[in-house]
């Protein structure tokens, strides 16, 4: 047997500091909130102290950001813009790999994903949205759309850094400040980002991070002289931000949840297939909104896929997040690992029939193996609500049509999979899909000028690509 | 047509006549391109470190189908390379031999004469190599005189004209007779993959090879460009994998030309470790054909174990 030597990434690469502290009008400061405590999911151990934003530590970053928008930011010229733009993508090269081993600390995702996705998809959202800086008279907005003011913004633990920067880019770009919440369970990442946004010597206040709970995020989206807000995270606290919003003339955009179909045909490259629904569901730990969490394959390859899928996913080696060989890492938190199991019982007691990868688990630490349920109906919790985690549902279907009524069946509309030989087939099924994002024999695929949102229930709004700009501009 | 072995029965349906195989062939699932060279690229990612590396060094070493296929050749250098099979490191006896010295027929004999009773195969190309453009009667006359001169492995080369021209049949046969011509010889089928070009042509290529009664399916003569690359090999390995799946027959995988590093010799071993599976990491069941691989396979196993590099004067070039 040939067993892989563990190879880790030295964790002493991330500069990990035993107290990290908002970033408000260009200095970091202590924040008059309670500190929170950032573990590594991996290991549960206490990473760093983080300050929090009490309510008026929030106010304070609104009003930094709304003198930097009056005075420097909303006037400079988008050339001026795009060149603190471009400084902050090429720093974030520069730091490559201190922002990765710190995300998987943080995070618990692997390094080979923070390595070669999130951190050079971070850079990649500033390199193309600096290009748009000095060319918005161009988007399709008239002459010289204008931007919209202060742009509060609320990211989720999934993708920390990457999440930062698909929300920041755009503002900054269109000539918005921001003030940004990252998560709680994640605030380390967006911190080092202050630090670069601070050596590129953005102007005081044109951003603004302030780590906290919930709280803080609620305070931010309501304090009245926020002019556009971005919130990305799960549906339930979206449907609490728009009813906050309802009567305000604040811009809003919401990316939520997803319960997305990957469809595959029996004329499919089976697989590839294979790979694009590993990547799809296992991809993140299925921490990840437009995760193909539902696979729907036609009938009469379904045994076939379904026997390659569970020797594909038996190779799947789970564990240490820093080891350069690891393809699943640690689930982020307790709370979610608790749901994971919550909704895997579900699906056992609701009669579907549940296969786990045997891959040895650490004894520390949030880990799930990688399971599959076969036998899945429409009407189980597992095929309607979000897992986020590593789970995938199988369903089957018969036609075409039958596949398009299943996958749309849903509240969710984030994204879809098709996978067929046929080219009209894809284009056939592009269009009847409610997804934001449909990917044919692929899945998973990000890039800065492709735009992403969702449908119903996934929220709504764009972000990347021209479409993306509209949401920081007034039009 | 004639099925080479006992096959189960789909798989002996699919060879009853020609448009049987081409049905099949056809049916086969496709290859999605981006989808198989990103799946490629991600585990040529993979950290090989320490005693796995020193153990994938040693593996590759015995995999090696050490290998001189030049006008130039001589006796002389195919003894010489026939020494260096026996020894690859005269100064660390514990080095590994390779697999098997390929050459051309007419070399077999002084190769074989060296390499009696080391263990060691005696691998000849035959069927007009490189380009396999000639009658029936000289391709089999030449893996018999291979065979008779002491060749234990044959490495044919298909005929890429028939089968880009969709002539299955023709291909499939030729395979077949150079198979029974083999006699105990074993058969590497080369599919000349750089010629084939598409993903799918590789797919349906394997498979034909494998009904044909292949032992081994083979990527490249070394002469056309490309030659052996990892998606291509990825398509290959799948083959064997599904190829044992449906029959429980083990077959084997031959990567050749262009694998010059312990590097992407260890992209290789990654990929046959986790597309085909554990029992692939075998010399029996895959090989390199290469020549200037085993000197950098040498050399950093030397680094491995000295904990220095020693450079390229402490290993013998033959």
């Amino acid at each position: 047997m040939w067993e892989y030597a563990p190879a880790p990434e030295s964790r002493d690469i991330a500069n990990l500091k035993p107290n990290y502290r908002m970033f408000v009008d260009g200095k970091f400061v202590e924040g008059t909130g309670e500190p929170l405590k950032t573990i590594n999911p991996a290991t549960e151990e206490v990473l760093a102290e983080v300050s929090t934003a009490s309510a008026s530590d929030v106010d304070n970053a609104v009003k930094a950001a709304r003198r930097a928008y009056d005075r420097v930011w909303s006037k400079m010229p988008g050339s001026e813009r795009a060149k603190y733009i471009y400084r902050i993508a090429r720093q974030i090269q520069e730091r490559a790999r201190e922002l990765a081993v710190l995300e998987s600390l943080d995070n618990g995702k692997p390094i080979k994903e923070s390595r070669d996705v999130d951190v050079p998809t971070a850079a990649a959202h500033f390199f193309y949205h600096a290009g748009w800086a000095d060319k918005l008279s161009y988007a399709g907005y008239g002459p010289d759309p204008k931007p919209l003011g202060v742009a509060g913004q609320v990211i989720p633990w999934n993708f920390p850094l990457l999440m930062a920067a698909w929300k920041i880019a755009p503002a900054l770009a269109c000539g918005n400040t921001v003030v940004l919440k990252p998560a709680e369970t994640t605030p380390l990442t967006a911190l080092v980002l202050a630090d670069i946004i601070q050596q590129c010597d953005l102007p005081p206040g044109v951003v603004n991070i302030i780590p906290g709970a919930g709280d803080v995020g609620a305070t931010l989206v309501e304090h009245p002289d926020v002019n556009k807000v971005a919130f990305t995270g799960s549906t339930d606290v979206g449907k609490i931000i728009q009813r906050q919003l309802a009567g305000t003339n604040k811009k809003l955009t919401l990316e939520l949840g997803g319960k997305a179909a990957n469809i595959v045909f029996d004329d499919a490259p089976l697989d590839q297939a294979v790979e694009g629904i590993v990547n799809g569901i296992f991809f993140n730990q299925g921490h990840v909104c437009c995760a193909g969490s539902r696979l729907l394959v036609q009938e009469s390859v379904a045994d076939e896929l379904l026997e390659k899928l569970q020797t594909r996913i038996q190779t799947l080696r789970v564990g240490d997040p820093l080891d350069k060989n690891t393809d699943v890492g640690a689930i982020n938190s307790g709370e979610q690992l608790a749901k994971i199991k919550e909704l895997t019982e579900s699906g056992e007691a609701e009669g579907a029939q549940r296969w786990t990868s045997s891959c040895p688990l650490p004894d520390k630490g949030f880990f799930f193996a990688p399971t599959v349920f076969s036998n899945v109906s429409q009407a189980m919790r597992i095929a309607r609500e979000e897992i986020f985690g590593p789970v995938l549902s199988v369903l089957t279907f018969r036609t075409p049509d039958e596949a398009v009524a299943k996958a749309n069946n849903t509240p969710y509309g984030l994204s879809a999979g098709v996978w067929t030989e046929k080219g009209s087939r894809i284009l056939w099924m592009a269009q009847r899909m409610r997804a934001g994002v449909v990917w044919s024999n692929t899945f998973n695929r990000f890039d800065p000028a492709a735009p992403f949102g969702g449908y119903q229930e996934s929220g709504f709004g764009r972000e990347g690509g021209r479409t993306g700009l509209e949401a920081y501009l007034d039009v | 047509m004639a099925a080479p072995t006992t096959l189960p029965s789909a798989l002996a349906d699919a060879v009853r006549d020609e448009s049987s195989l081409r049905r099949f062939l056809h049916g086969l699932p496709g290859v999605d391109q981006v989808g198989v060279e990103q799946r490629a690229a991600g585990l040529g990612t993979r950290s090989i470190k320490k005693a796995s590396k020193l153990h994938a060094i040693d593996l590759a070493i015995s995999m090696v189908d050490l290998t001189t296929l030049e006008g130039a050749d001589t006796h002389g250098k195919v003894r010489s390379l026939a020494a260096k099979a026996k020894r690859p490191d005269p100064e660390r006896p514990d080095v590994p031999r390779v697999a098997a010295v390929c050459v051309y027929p007419d070399m077999v004999k002084t190769a074989a004469d060296e390499l009696k009773g080391t263990g060691i195969n005696v691998a000849s190309v035959a069927t007009a190599f490189p380009s396999g453009r000639s009658t029936m009667d000289i391709k089999l006359a030449d893996t018999r005189f291979a065979v008779e001169q002491g060749a234990s492995e044959v490495d044919m080369v298909i005929d890429r004209g028939a089968f880009l021209s969709g002539r299955y049949g023709q291909v499939f046969e030729e395979i077949v007779k150079i198979k029974e011509a083999c006699g105990d010889a074993h058969l590497k089928v080369i599919l000349e993959t750089g010629e084939l070009v598409t993903y799918d042509n590789v797919r349906r290529a394997s498979w034909l090879a494998l009904l044909a009664g292949g032992d081994f399916i083979k990527t490249s003569t070394g002469k056309v460009q490309p030659a052996a690359t990892l998606p291509v090999t990825h398509v290959m390995l799948q083959a064997v994998r599904d190829w044992k799946n449906q029959t429980g027959e083990l077959r084997g995988v031959k990567p050749a030309g262009g694998i010059r590093s312990t590097k992407d010799a260890i992209k290789y071993l990654v990929a046959v470790h986790e597309v085909a599976g554990p029992e692939w990491l075998d010399p029996h069941l895959f090989r390199f054909g290469a020549s200037t691989l085993l000197n950098d396979l040498l050399m950093q196993r030397r680094t491995q174990l000295d904990g220095h590099y020693s450079g390229p004067d402490y290993v013998t070039v033959d």
